[in-house]
Formats: C-alpha cells, structure tokens, sequence
C-alpha cells in the first residue's frame, strides 16, 4: 500500500465534504473579525492603561486575541476530520480499503495537519496586519524583533490546536463526547486554570496555555513564566504527540 | 477463496463465533445462513480485518487482509449500505476508495453505470433510498474488480426489483468464475440463489454442504391423501404395510411414499380419493429445525460434534 495513494484518497474524502469548508471558514472569520475589533478597543483604552501595563502592553499578541474564540473551530475541524469516519459508519468501509491502520491515521492526519497549518497561517498574517491597521501609533511591524515569529508561530499555534483535536478525537471516536470535552476545557477550563492563583504554575504547562507563548513579543513585567515562545510551542507539541499516540493506539487495538 | 480456520470472536463471557472452519470457493455462489445474531456480520468483519479474532485464522487467496497490497482488487464487500458519508456524493465516495487502492478513475465511472447509479453520481449519499444505498455499496465492493464478492444481507430492505437484480449479479459474478459469498437469514432466498451453503447457529458451524445435498437430505417428502373413506384406506394402507400420518383436517399423510402407488391401491381396493399430491417440506422448516438443534447443543454444553457435513466440500480440494 503506497502512503502516496492513501494521502490523496484523504484529501478527496476531505475536499468532498461541507464540514471542512464551513469550520475552517468560521476559524478564519472569527479570529480576524475578533482580532480586528480587540486591537480597535486597545488602541481606545491605552491611554488609559497604567505605567506597568504600558510596559507590558503587546501590539502583536493582542491582534491574535481572535484566537481564543476561533481556536474554537479549529477544534471543531479536527475532532469532525476524525470522528466523521465513526459517526458515519464510513471507518469499516475505509479500513476494508487501508487495512494498515497506522498509514490510514497518519494519511489522514497529514492531509487535514496542512490544510490547517495553510489556512491557520494565512489567518495569523491577515488577522495580524489587519489588528496592527487598527492599533494606530501603538502598532507593531512585521520587521521588529520576534514579530514574524509570533505571526507564523500564530498559524503554528492554530494547527497544534487542530491536530491535538484529531488524536483526542481517535481515541474517543464520538464527535459528541470529543467535543462536549474539548470545547469547555479550552474555552473555560484551562482559562481558569491558568488564570487563578493557585492552579496558575499547572495551568500553564496545559497545551493552550504553553502554547499560545509562541505569540507574544513583549513579557510582561512581573512574567516568571519558566519557558520562552519556542518552549511553550514543545511543550504544546508533547501533548499533541501524546493525543496522537493515544489515537494510534486505539485505532490500533480496537474491533473498527 | 477465503479460507476460516478455527475462527473464534469472544466478547467478555459472551462467544459471538465459535471455532469456525470452511472454505468459501470460487466460481458459484456460497451462501451463509444462520438465524439473526448466530455470528455472520461479526465472522465477515474478521474476513475483513476489522474485528481481531480471539483465536484462528482468516486467509485470503493464502494470505492475511492486511498483508494484501490494494485489497479491493483482491475481495471487494458490501458490510453495510449506510458506511458512507451521507455528506458526500456517490461519485466521490468512489473516487476517494479507488485512489486509495490506485484504481484509475475511469473505472469510478464504470461501476456507476454497472449499478444504474450515473443520473445521481453528484447528488450527497444522504438523499439515497435504501435501494440506491445498497447499489451505492454494491459499487464500492465491485470498485477493484476484485476475484472475490462478500455480501452481507444485500437483499435487505429492497423492492422485488431490486432483489431480482442482486440475484442476477451475484449468479452472473459466479460464473465468471470469481468467488461470492453472500449472508442471509432467509433460506427462501439462498435456495434461489446459491450453489453451495454454509449454515451457522450461535457461532458455531452446522452445515458446510452443496444446496442440492442440503435440500435432499433435509426435505421431507410425503404423499398427502384425503378421502370420504378414511378407516377403509387405512386398512388398505396397513395391510400394505405402509404406515400412515392422521393430519388434524382429516387428511393423511404417507411418509416417502410414492403417489402412484397409493393411488393404485386405492382404485384396487375401490376407495374414493379426493386429493393425491406429493409434498415437500419448504427449506425453511428444514433450516429452522437446524439451527433449532443448534440451540439444543448449546444448552447442554458438552454434547458432541456438531453435525457438519465437511466431506461434500474436500471433493473442491485443489481447485481453489
């Protein structure tokens, strides 16, 4: 079984269906309207920021603050890519045709991780440079120091998302339950985990929490955060060799 | 071929298949017939290498599932017409399965027309009847033109129409010599169509023996006699030394008997009949009276071979 034929049944089976179209579209559409309107909403508020908070203050971090909300249909994207093959019955009928469990996973995952790490770019770059427009003076070039990693760290960020969502998804096979888990623990969990005193020094090894560090440029003054942007990124990309590790192993294991 | 050796499926306590051997040959239609739940999807899925066997072993043409380079040139099969994505069109839930198994794409549009699928080849899978469902599957198992078909309950759910022209396709891949194999739980339906017949109850192998063979064996035949005179052809019968059957309506029956005879006796002895027909038990009682048994052997564990009929099948040895 040539890996080159199963990669390009992935992507017919991926471009031939409405969920990949509408989830990414919403991804894209949400962190760059989001990231437009915060940036607008900051460059208002600057004046009325505090010495500190001025010091702090990260033009390039706060036009990806879209994210938190468009991350949301990455994560949607990911767990369908996978769990639609379940919820379908479809797994029977594209295991009789890949029996090689492992390259069907990974076809699959290879496929949907570069459309994601495309279209996640392409949002950093837009929602970027579309915030910056409306940061006015406070703004930020790409040419500064550390701005163009964070920008394509940003497209990096949104695919991890993704690609973690897809090995959770392997291992829970339901869209349900993959989503009725990832959803609250990124949109609420790991905020308040991260965010709450006492939970904050764990919170921040959680993938988004570690993760997101790739789009800052400036540290906060008080910052005693104990890894840097490309440090954060590792430890996000050990929970998604982890999710995926897990998928492979169920898929693996178990009856289809 | 597809070759079953001591195929066992055990889900916790529970024995889904039991111990299961037989060769499936090419060139005529198996049929594989058991009751609902005695094991037949979950025996196919093992063929398919999506369920693990607990014990034994499953070959295609010699050789695991997974170890087939493009598998659907190899076995092509029908599980379930609803495994689709309902989201996608027929066409591209196609080409999707040929490009996994580098089938040109021309032949996406050949197995669209063999099934009368082309008017609809853009429109979602989720529109589909159950009809077009099926012959959407059908497609799919024919996709690699593979040597070996696997069906599971393709009859299903269709129209008379449909049924005559799953019939027609399977006995037409039959004799071009490829391998089918095909489930019901219908004997009515197997007898019209398959040549040989695998029967399973509870997992366990009852009958591996040609369709002919089956329905001689386990036919009953009896000559059904009604007459105004009962206790004088009873006489007569008795005297002949043939024993006979008193049916509820008055009417008799004569085990094995042949009708020409008791017609004979009856003119000589002056009795009026009114009815003299040769009967033959349907097939349907006949399957269920086996696999009734096969519920018995259950229920008192121990007891011993299971009533196979394996010699029919070794006279095939060599040909697959």
């Amino acid at each position: 079984m040539a890996a080159a034929q199963v990669v390009r049944s992935e992507w017919t089976k991926i471009r031939s269906v409405a969920s990949t179209v509408w989830t990414l579209s919403l991804a894209v559409v949400v962190t760059v309207a989001l990231g437009i309107l915060i940036s607008l909403l900051s460059r208002h508020e600057f004046d009325n920021l505090s010495r500190t908070e001025r010091l702090s203050f990260d033009p390039t971090f706060v036009s990806f603050a879209g994210m938190s909300l468009g991350q949301l249909a990455m994560i949607v994207f990911g767990v369908l890519v996978v769990s639609n093959e379940y919820s379908t019955g479809m797994i029977r009928t594209s295991l009789a045709a890949v029996p090689q469990r492992g390259t069907f996973l990974f076809s699959k995952l290879a496929v949907a991780t570069a459309l994601a790490f495309g279209v996640g770019l392409a949002t950093s770059f837009v929602t970027f440079f579309l915030g910056q427009a409306m940061l006015g003076e406070h703004r930020a070039a790409i040419g500064d120091p550390g701005v163009l990693r964070a920008v394509i760290g940003g497209g990096l960020y949104m695919t991890l998302i993704a690609v973690f969502s897809m090995g959770i998804a392997a291992i829970l096979r339901g869209p349900l339950l993959s989503l009725g888990i990832l959803m609250p623990f990124f949109f609420l969990i790991s905020n308040i985990l991260g965010n709450v005193g006492a939970t904050e020094k764990v919170g921040r090894y959680l993938p988004d929490q570690a993760g997101s560090s790739i789009m800052r440029v400036v540290t906060p003054v008080d910052d005693d955060t104990p890894y840097g942007p490309w440090g954060g990124l590792g430890i996000m990309a050990l929970w998604v060799l982890a999710a995926l590790l897990g998928g492979f192993l169920s898929l693996k294991k178990r009856d289809a | 071929m597809i070759e079953l050796e001591g195929l066992t499926k055990r889900y916790g306590e529970k024995v889904a298949v039991n111990n299961l051997s037989f060769a499936v040959r090419p060139g005529m239609v198996t049929g594989f017939l058991g009751p609902n739940g005695a094991g037949k999807s979950t025996t196919m899925r093992m063929i398919l290498g999506l369920d693990r066997p607990t014990a034994g072993d499953v070959r295609i043409d010699g050789t695991h599932y997974d170890r087939l380079k493009d598998p659907l040139t190899y076995i092509g099969a029908l599980l379930d017409a609803k495994a689709v994505h309902g989201g996608r069109s027929a066409f591209n839930h196609l080409l999707c399965l040929a490009q996994s198994n580098g089938i040109p794409r021309a032949r996406v549009h050949e197995v669209l027309d063999t099934v009368g699928l082309t008017p609809v080849a853009r429109k979602k899978a989720k529109g589909f009847s159950l009809g077009m469902g099926q012959r959407l599957g059908i497609a799919g198992a024919l996709l690699g033109d593979p040597r070996i078909l696997m069906f599971d309950e393709p009859v299903n759910g269709l129209d008379p129409e449909g049924i005559h022209w799953i019939r027609t396709l399977m006995k037409s891949l039959a004799a071009q010599g490829r391998t089918v194999f095909v489930s019901s739980h219908l004997m009515s339906e197997m007898a019209l169509t398959a040549d040989h017949l695998v029967v399973i109850g509870q997992g366990r192998l009852l009958a591996d023996t040609s369709m002919a063979d089956f329905i001689q064996r386990n036919s009953r035949t009896y000559v059904r006699v009604r007459t105004p005179q009962p206790e004088q052809l009873s006489d007569v019968l008795a005297a002949a030394g043939i024993t006979v059957l008193r049916t509820g309506d008055g009417a008799f029956e004569v085990d094995g008997g042949k009708a020409e005879h008791i017609g004979e006796l009856a003119a000589r002895h002056q009795v009026v009949l009114h009815e003299l027909s040769p009967q033959q038990a349907s097939l349907e009682e006949a399957f269920m009276r086996l696999t009734a048994e096969s519920v018995e052997y259950h229920a008192h564990s121990g007891a011993g071979d299971v009533p196979a009929a394996r010699a029919w099948g070794e006279g095939w040895k060599g040909e697959g």
